[in-house]
């Protein structure tokens, strides 16, 4: 499955804006990872310790959030909640609909220390 | 492809990178950052400057994806039987192993570059990348990437196409939109394939298909023939036609597309060029924000 390449692509990222702002280590990280994204959150934080391994977010927390998946439709407005296979307009039932939220794959966002401080501490 | 572009540095991060632009720290407090990127925006990226490079040749790139042996190979092949003549044609095969596709498009005289994947389910944009390299677009008028049959990775990783094909074809049942939807989403045109079977398999019912693929609120045509009988490649070869004029009208008024569902991907690039955010959690007036 791909979610180790995708494991690969966060540790990259999350290694580059740690050396950005000359953080020492990666205390949490917060994925937004919605049920339409393909990728599934059990699999990543499965994958994750492998990918983080000998790194400086090899102790970090990772958090998976999902958001419900939700449609809005082009005919009546409504925005109603809706399922992976069934995105039809939860008022009119047309199935003319845009998804609002549920196929996110993001990484919202770190907390990180510094080196300075792990040695204060 | 990537010299002239120097986008690794933008208005939005430059500061940090110069000296002295980095965050002032905290006291105790942890440094909090808000990153809100794909996390496959490094692909995402390399997929844009692959988008540009088919762009500037004038390629129509389409990304066919399918389990494996829906007849994508196939369908390639009765295309260049058919359309050889009338475009020029270039071909990226994607397999987990063996050079056996690329030979069989080389053997219908049109240019193929295999990409083994090894053990990687999926193409992604930095592998296409390097298959560029390799493939000479001056004329091409058409660029197929065949992906590696799997019905759901592939459809995580942009590559710079301009359209997505999803093939089905009628041995895999007919429900298959509703159990994979994250695939079928993301097809801009799907094709049912293999129909000369349709009379020995009597419960695939093509409607109950296209019924699937409504339910996933997809407007895509879903376009149904054979590629061994011929059965109805005329409609497949009309969609190609309009998409190839669609893609020079767009390459002379300066425009690009993108497959259907990845409107958030070209807002996630955007995001990325104008860098992120950073917040700390405990007031410091030195931090300041970016
Ligand atoms: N009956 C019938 N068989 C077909 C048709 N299209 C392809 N096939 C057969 O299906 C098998 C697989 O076809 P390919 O074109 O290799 O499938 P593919 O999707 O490229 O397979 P991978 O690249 O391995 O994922 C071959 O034996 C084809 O001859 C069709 O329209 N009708
Ligand atoms: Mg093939
Ligand atoms: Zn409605
Ligand atoms: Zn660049």
């Amino acid at each position: 499955m791909h979610e180790f390449s995708v494991c690969i692509a966060l540790m990259q990222q999350v290694q580059q804006i740690a050396r950005e702002h000359g953080a020492g280590r990666v205390e949490r990280i917060r994925l937004q990872v919605g049920p339409l994204s393909g990728v599934e959150a059990p699999l990543l934080q499965h994958a994750w310790p492998l990918a983080a391994a000998g790194t400086l977010a090899e102790d970090a927390e990772l958090v998976i959030e999902s958001a419900p998946i939700r449609v809005q439709c082009s005919q009546c407005g409504a925005e109603t909640e809706a399922s992976a296979n069934r995105l039809l307009c939860g008022a009119c039932g047309d199935f003319r609909t845009r998804l609002v939220s549920g196929d996110e794959m993001l990484l919202a966002d770190l907390e990180l220390s510094h080196i300075d401080q792990q040695r204060a501490q | 492809m990537c010299d002239t572009c120097g986008c690794n540095i933008t208005p939005g991060n430059e500061h940090l990178v110069q000296p002295g632009g980095r965050l002032a720290r905290t006291g105790d407090g942890r440094e909090a950052v808000t990153v809100l990127k794909s996390l496959l925006s490094e692909n995402d990226h390399q997929a844009s400057h692959n988008r540009d490079h088919f762009d500037r040749h004038g390629v129509l790139a389409i990304n066919l994806m399918s389990s494996p042996g829906a007849g994508k190979t196939r369908l390639l092949e009765a295309t260049i039987d058919a359309l050889g003549d009338e475009f020029s044609i270039a071909v990226v095969e994607g397999d987990l192993e063996t050079e056996n596709d690329a030979e069989r498009i080389r053997a219908r005289g049109v240019e193929a570059v295999q990409i083994a994947t090894g053990s990687a389910c999926h193409l992604d944009a930095h592998m296409v990348h390097d298959a560029l390299h390799r493939l000479d677009l001056d004329g091409v008028d058409i660029l197929f990437i065949e992906n590696v049959g799997n019905l759901v990775c592939p459809a995580s990783f942009d590559l710079g196409q301009h359209r997505n094909i999803t093939l089905l074809s009628v041995p895999e049942g007919d429900d298959k939109p509703s159990k994979y939807p994250v695939m079928f989403r993301a097809a801009d045109l799907v094709l049912l394939t293999k129909t000369d079977l349709l009379p020995y398999l009597g419960d695939f019912d093509p409607q109950r298909a296209e019924r699937c693929l409504r339910q996933l609120a997809s407007e895509a045509p879903l376009l149904a023939l054979s590629a061994t009988s011929g059965e109805a490649l005329e409609d497949w070869f009309g969609w190609l036609r309009g998409e190839l004029r669609a893609q020079q009208e767009r390459r002379d008024r300066g425009e690009t597309a993108r497959p259907r569902i990845q409107p958030d991907g070209a807002r996630l690039h955007a995001d990325m060029h104008s860098g992120h955010h950073h917040q700390h959690h405990h007031g410091d007036a030195a931090s300041g924000g970016s």
